[in-house]
């Protein structure tokens, strides 16, 4: 139901809720669930299925009858499992028993770790374009989100100038995504080292989302957290749901310090109880096999992220060259048209879904978000009908 | 594995074009490459997988262990090589465990892969034991699955 519909008088609702503006890109998503036919760059996740092997492992957990409540943090063989991958692939020491905390998808850690740190009018910064739901989370929390705009002229990075102009006595945190959803951008050692120094400097807590740390093309992932210093005052984000093509468990993990790990399990505990018990034994079925089943998606979307730019290049869109994620950003301010009108004129024309650059903050103008984590048939489908859309 | 093959393992239609784009190639360097390997002999051909069991063909695909004695100096390959001669062997391969080797044979019916093994096959000096076994049905091959299960339905944008 739309909001002026309602009936119900407008203050009865929360208002940190009323602050938020209704998605402006519903109306797109309602539009093309409609339509038959259309060729998706629009969708934020895998096209393979989860490798068969994990699925199995389900399955025969349900048979041996998974159905129960786990441990609020979540199965400790999982948090051990957890512990034992991070350390070996990102240098990353947590302990599974009190740094670890099991959650249902990095959407849910995420809103534990900033209602964990956010008090009434407290700041959290954080780049721009970024994932839909950072400003929402904040405000929810009665903070300020503090978007801080990034460039495709700048490849998208994060400066220490950018910072330290929007820094205030009540920031409290830096919100961070690498690699990025929507632009593809990475951080590479120095410009981590940048940010770690930041956050050191201001005695902030840093809130990092590492949800496509294994999905980098042409460079080794890089954590901020891991930079002396961090650990104590960082929470880390992570899940299953991109690199293993497993978005529909929903699960995900924060890691932090046993205080930090505390607060959030306060929240947790009450509002979810604990992530589904399948979904925990599917992740520990997933860290098994870990390089088999992400290199072969990553191979995949690699020569996908190639074609994608190529073509985009031949037709004349330019874009920054993704570096992680499965997300391209092509800059279509020169056809005039705004993002939006960009969107829903190529949806209509040529029935292509993409997603308005605006859907990732007002910094997004002038852009479209194309996913190829989308078949090689469809993306060259869709360029096709772009090249067409551009042209005429 | 090279990428360039993966892709046309993948397949084999992929226009050099196309690879190009993926790889960061010119056309033209995409084209050479694949010269080179078929030249060299790295790819041996390219085939379509083809679904025979919808195309009600009157043919049947036997699968025969071969149990064989290596001979000194040439092991198992003057042998394996007399049998892969025959044109309805498909496939020939040198395994390890209770045989030696495994053939996939085809024919019209039952009674010509009976023929070809009593006569063609048992004689050949060497040979000493098969075990035919028929196939019934063809689920997957080479990585393809012979029927497309049906998608699971997702949603068109997510953010």
């Amino acid at each position: 139901m739309h909001m002026n519909d309602s009936k119900l008088r407008p203050n009865l609702l929360a208002q940190q809720l009323q602050a938020v503006p209704r998605s402006g890109i519903r109306d797109f998503f309602e539009i093309v669930s409609t339509m038959q036919d259309v060729i998706s760059l629009g969708i934020g996740e895998p096209d393979f299925d989860a490798p068969w092997h994990i699925r199995e492992a389900s399955v025969f957990a349900l048979e041996r009858g998974a159905t129960s409540y786990t441990s609020n943090l979540g199965l400790l063989s999982l948090r051990q499992d957890i512990a034992r991958y991070l350390q070996d692939t990102m240098g990353l020491s947590y302990a599974p028993d009190t740094e670890i905390l099991i959650s249902v998808g990095v959407s849910e850690a995420l809103d534990l770790a900033i209602r964990a740190i956010c008090n009434p009018g407290d700041e959290i910064m954080y780049h721009e374009p970024c994932y839909v739901s950072y400003g929402p989370l904040i405000q929810f929390a009665h903070g300020v989100p503090v978007p801080v705009p990034t460039s495709m002229e700048n490849e998208f990075r994060l400066t220490r100038e950018a910072l330290e102009a929007r820094v205030t006595p009540r920031t409290k945190a830096l919100l961070l995504n690498y690699p990025n959803n929507p632009t593809g951008a990475a951080l590479g050692p120095e410009e981590a080292k940048d940010l770690a120094d930041f956050v050191l400097a201001h005695d902030l807590i840093l809130i990092t989302d590492e949800i496509y740390a294994e999905l980098t093309y042409d460079q080794s992932h890089v954590s901020v957290a891991a930079f002396p210093g961090m650990h104590e005052r960082t929470i880390f984000l992570h899940g299953f749901s991109k690199a293993w093509a497993m978005t529909g468990f929903r699960l995900g993990y924060a890691c932090a310090p046993p205080e930090l790990t505390d607060a959030m399990m306060k929240i947790h505990q009450y509002t979810m109880l604990c992530a589904p018990i399948l979904s925990q034994e599917a992740a520990r079925e997933a860290l098994r096999r870990v390089d088999e089943d992400v290199e072969v998606m990553k191979s995949e979307y690699r020569k996908r992220r190639n074609f994608l730019l190529n073509s985009f290049a031949e037709i004349g869109l330019p874009c920054f060259m993704p570096r992680g994620a499965f997300y391209a950003f092509p800059c279509i301010e020169k056809t005039g048209l705004t993002a939006k009108e960009f969107a829903f004129g190529l949806l209509e024309q040529e029935k292509v879904a993409c997603v308005p650059g605006t859907a990732f903050g007002p910094s997004g103008e002038g852009f479209v978000r194309c996913a190829y984590a989308t078949s090689l048939d469809a993306i060259k489908e869709a360029i096709q009908r772009m090249a067409r859309f551009i042209g005429g | 594995m090279d990428e360039l093959l993966k892709i046309l393992k993948g397949n084999a239609l992929e226009s050099a074009e196309n690879i190009g784009k993926m790889l960061g190639l010119s056309t033209d360097e995409v084209r050479t490459r694949i010269a080179e390997y078929e030249k060299n002999g790295v790819i041996r051909g390219y085939q379509a997988i083809v679904n025979e069991d919808v195309l009600k063909m009157d043919r049947v695909t036997a699968v025969i262990e071969v149990r064989v004695s290596p001979e000194r100096e040439g092991g198992f390959n003057r042998i394996a090589d007399r049998i892969s001669k025959f044109d309805e062997v498909q496939s020939v391969y040198l395994m390890s465990g209770d045989f030696d080797l495994l053939l996939f044979v085809v024919g019209r019916d039952l009674k010509e892969v009976a023929f070809f093994v009593s006569e063609k096959l048992a004689t050949i000096e060497g040979v000493h034991g098969t075990a035919t076994h028929f196939m019934l049905k063809t689920y997957k091959h080479h990585g393809v699955f012979m029927e497309t299960p049906d998608a699971y339905e997702r949603l068109k944008v997510t953010p």
